[in-house]
């Protein structure tokens, strides 16, 4: 079995005694190598818990998070960090590229943070530049460049450390739809080409149609599951519009 | 009492973040009333008259410091503030839109100001009076004074003058608050929070062309004020001093677009670790910085200047002294009439003078004193002497009194006094002289005319110099060098009438074993020579004096020297906090990315270090050269070993300097790990 990330029985609970919140409640699925699959739920739905609890970035309550067959839920203090840094590259919503730095900096930073040998750092960021088609704009800050190549250079530095796994944290929140349509071809291409496994949440029907499975959130359960099988991406898309009716309009509301 | 409620709030949270300018007030507050405590420490009960005088003296000083001091500290605090006002523009912005008037929010700055004053004021208060005990300690050590009977003293006066000095600083707070209110436009204070995201980038081409000009200028600075580009006069120095300062400025300006450049070039280096980061964060700020910057480096050089001078200085007097007071006391007098002087006097040496008057030195001194009498000779002035280098001599000493005869002693007198003093004596050939000279810059004009012969005719005959520069020498004694000259002769050129008696000089030591017995015949001469033109310098009266000197010196550069330091180190690292502050989001960015705690740490590190040694490294730079001015300025010094004052300020800045950069260092950790 290769299942890159096992999640066996998650919960995570905030607050004290008598006032609990389940915002993960027993939350078990995997995902295989060189999949692309999406996490959809209305706000609240705990799906941003979850991807956190995943990237170490909160802490589980209970149960196991596997990465490679490791259990990051043991990982501390600089083990943690390493892990982070080997086994994940992120992609957020609001892009948290640093703005001190030009779109070549800010992607070659990550390799610098991973103790990658300077001497190869020019040529993977050129490659992975010209991946996302931002070779162009390299020497720019970025605040002289669009939402859209934002994040893309997002995306070129959370798969320029070749990691395991990449999250993709509402990659389309800001961007307007036609640079979306943009970011998800290079997200499929990314996973169709390099075969990077993404694991990505989002509220928005269009975006989660890119992905091959969906997982739907609901109260911190999981409440169904779809796969892409062969059909095209219209017809998933109008799979998934039919159980984000069934989960009663939240999602609608909440885009 | 809500809005004082606030107010107390606002201060416990700013208590955490600005620590450092809270303490920096405490610190200013506490070496304030150190500093002005002095008088009131028993010390003055335990020294002569004149140390008390000497010390009255250093007060005197020390108050018309603490004047300057305080419009530095008050720069300092009116500056913090509104640094700190700036950064909470947004707070500001939720309060009005929530209704609060303008008049609430100065309220609200009021009180935090009054109890942020009032705290500051009484904790630094409690620290001067226990810092200023161990003061009196330093104190008596350095007057010498004995301190058996110590009690602990609180200064009324000092605690007072510092309330009411702080108290106007507090005052102005106030009022700038007010008016900073008062300017803000709502709209302003709301998106005070979002940043100017854009990246200025200086035009490299430029930056290095006034780099190159920056360390052109400094250069010619430097050479100038080690001599080598001609004479220093006070004109001179005020433009080195100007100009060293815009080229100071330059320097920053000109790194500032540089630096980036610089360690991009080095890729291997550059893609280390978090390096790219550092030098990007760096980068987007020092634009905002060179003002401050030069302005730091300037204080820093001031401090390490003032301090390594002022401690040089005293190491110097000391040790100068008891080579230049070979002999309990050395009496002058004028041999002439004239110049209010009283007629019956004119021509009587010391001895006879004083025996005339009824009074035996001879009881009082040692046998074997020495009493010889120096002369002019009409129409050998300076103007003779150094007529040819009249105008070299007018740029150093335009006050100069050209009309000042040349004074000469016999061969054999010399060699008698000096014998006593256990100095040099010399020997003569008939048509020889020597210049006895020891201030040095008196000195060098003195060479040059020795050195191209410079004979002088005494009548029929002429006399050469036997050596091609002034030689060191001395018939009274004193606390410095500044004997401007002096022409040994042969005696025989003294058998000529035109000689006319000049100055009696009187050496001698007393007649007394211990140190009572030597003041109490100290006393007794002082008071038979009072209202007479007799001059007298004692070794003792040299050795108070001097010690008092070196104590005003040191004194007053310890004071100037921490307000200084503390005034630039706060605002650094007030600068450095507030950015720390910023850049939580930066930095958590990084950890997203996977920098673990060491590299972050790191980075911050480094960036807080090189912000701190930048503007020192070109501080001490420039204080290398300044120093050796300032001793060359300074002409009672000679060479010595200045080792000791250089430890002594390498040891202060580090603790004091160090100390904030540490401070600085984990508070921002603390900021960014919270």
């Amino acid at each position: 079995m290769s299942a890159i990330l096992s999640v066996n029985n998650m919960e995570k609970y905030y607050g004290s005694k008598g006032s609990v919140t389940k915002a993960v409640d027993n939350i078990s699925f995997q995902v295989e190598a060189g999949e692309f699959v999406g996490i959809m739920g209305a706000s609240g739905s705990g799906k941003t818990t979850l991807l956190n609890c995943i990237s170490t970035i909160d802490r589980v309550t209970s149960g196991e998070v596997k990465v490679g067959g490791k259990d990051i839920t043991k990982l501390r203090g600089n083990a943690l960090h390493k892990f982070r840094r080997e086994e994940l590259g992120f992609v957020f919503q609001d892009f948290h590229l640093l703005d001190t730095l030009t779109v070549y900096e800010n992607i070659a930073l990550a390799l610098s943070i991973r103790h990658v040998a300077p001497a190869k750092i020019e040529k993977r960021v050129r490659e992975a530049a010209a991946r996302l088609g931002i070779s162009d704009i390299l020497n720019k800050y970025p605040y002289q460049i669009s939402g859209g190549e934002k994040q893309r250079t997002a995306s070129a530095r959370a798969i320029i450390g070749e990691p395991k796994l990449i999250l993709a944290d509402e990659p389309t929140g800001a961007l307007d739809s036609r640079a979306s349509r943009m970011l998800l071809l290079r997200f499929r291409e990314m996973n169709e080409k390099l075969g990077a496994t993404i694991l990505m949440v989002t509220h928005d029907a269009f975006t989660a149609s890119y992905a091959s499975r969906i997982l739907f959130i609901k109260d911190g359960r999981i409440f169904s599951e779809i796969r892409k099988g062969n059909g095209d991406r219209k017809s998933f898309f109008n799979q998934i519009m039919d159980v984000v009716a069934l989960l009663g309009g939240d999602l609608n509301d909440a885009v | 009492m809500m809005l004082f409620k606030l107010s107390l709030r606002n201060l416990k949270k700013s208590f955490q973040d600005y620590t450092v300018y809270f303490l920096t007030l405490v610190l200013g507050v506490a070496i304030f009333y150190v500093f002005n405590a002095l008088d009131s420490q028993g010390v003055m009960d335990a020294v002569s008259a004149s140390t008390r005088e000497i010390i009255q003296l250093m007060l005197t000083m020390l108050a018309g410091v603490s004047v300057f001091v305080s419009v530095i500290l008050g720069f300092l605090i009116v500056y913090a503030n509104n640094f700190l006002i700036r950064k909470r523009k947004k707070e500001f912005g939720v309060y009005l839109t929530l209704g609060m008037s303008r008049g609430g929010i100065s309220r609200i700055l009021l009180g935090e100001t009054v109890l942020i004053g009032l705290i500051s004021l009484a904790v630094g208060l409690v620290i001067g009076v226990f810092a200023s005990q161990l003061m009196s300690i330093l104190v008596a050590r350095m007057f010498e004074a004995d301190m058996t009977a110590y009690t602990f003293v609180f200064s009324s006066r000092a605690a007072g003058k510092t309330v009411i000095y702080f108290g106007i600083m507090y005052f102005l707070v106030i009022l700038f608050n007010a008016g900073a209110v008062s300017g803000y436009k709502l709209l302003d204070l709301l998106t005070a929070g979002r940043k100017n995201d854009e990246v200025r980038v200086k035009n490299p081409v430029i930056s290095g062309v006034v780099f190159v000009i920056s360390l052109g200028i400094l250069g010619y600075c430097y050479l100038s004020v080690l001599g080598l580009l001609g004479v220093v006069n006070r004109n001179r120095i005020m433009v080195l001093i100007l100009l060293g300062s815009i080229a100071t400025f330059l320097f920053f300006w000109s790194l500032s677009g540089l630096m980036l450049r610089m360690v991009q070039a080095r890729k291997s280096f550059y893609l280390k670790d978090l390096n790219l980061f550092v030098f990007r964060q760096m980068n987007s700020r020092i634009h905002t910085m060179v003002f401050s910057m030069t302005v730091i480096c300037l204080m820093l050089f001031l401090t390490i200047g003032v301090l390594s001078c002022g401690v040089s200085v005293n190491q110097s007097l000391t040790a100068e002294l008891e080579e230049l007071t070979p002999r309990d006391v050395c009496m002058t007098k004028s041999m002439e009439a004239g110049n209010g002087q009283v007629e019956e006097s004119a021509g009587k040496g010391i001895a006879e003078y004083l025996s005339g008057k009824g009074f035996a030195l001879s009881e009082e001194l040692r046998e074997g004193y020495v009493e010889i009498t120096t002369y002019t000779l009409p129409g050998l002035t300076w103007e003779d002497t150094l007529g040819e280098s009249k105008e070299q001599v007018m740029e150093q000493f335009p006050m100069l009194d050209w009309t000042q005869r040349e004074e000469l002693v016999p061969l054999s007198a010399y060699n008698r006094m000096a014998a006593f003093y256990g100095i040099p004596t010399y020997e003569l050939s008939e048509d020889e002289y020597v210049l006895l000279c020891t201030f040095d810059s008196m000195k060098g004009i003195r060479d040059m005319a020795l050195g191209a012969g410079a004979p002088l005719e005494i009548g029929e005959r002429q006399y050469v110099p036997k050596y091609e520069e002034c030689r060191d020498g001395y018939l009274s004694m004193s606390s410095s060098r500044t004997i401007f000259g002096i022409y040994v002769l042969p005696d025989s050129a003294f058998e000529n009438e035109a000689f006319l008696p000049y100055c009696n000089y009187l050496a001698g030591d007393y007649r007394g074993d211990s140190e009572e017995e030597k003041s109490f015949i100290e006393e007794q001469i002082s008071e038979a020579t009072k209202r007479t033109p007799i001059y007298v310098v004692s070794k003792l009266s040299l050795r108070e004096s001097s010690v008092g000197i070196g104590a005003i010196m040191t004194f007053i550069a310890l004071y100037l020297g921490i307000i200084f330091l503390i005034s630039s180190a706060a605002v650094l690292a007030l600068k450095e906090l507030s950015e720390a502050s910023d850049n939580r989001e930066r930095y958590q960015v990084l950890r997203e990315l996977g920098a673990d705690q060491g590299m972050i740490r790191g980075a911050l590190f480094r960036q807080i270090g090189i912000f701190f040694l930048l503007p020192l490294s070109l501080a001490l730079v420039h204080a290398v050269f300044g120093v050796q001015f300032v001793n060359r300025m300074l002409v009672i010094l000679h060479g010595g070993s200045q080792l000791g004052a250089i430890l002594f300020t390498g040891v202060f800045l580090t603790l004091i300097y160090g100390g904030y950069f540490l401070a600085t260092y984990l508070g921002g950790r603390r900021i960014l790990e919270e």
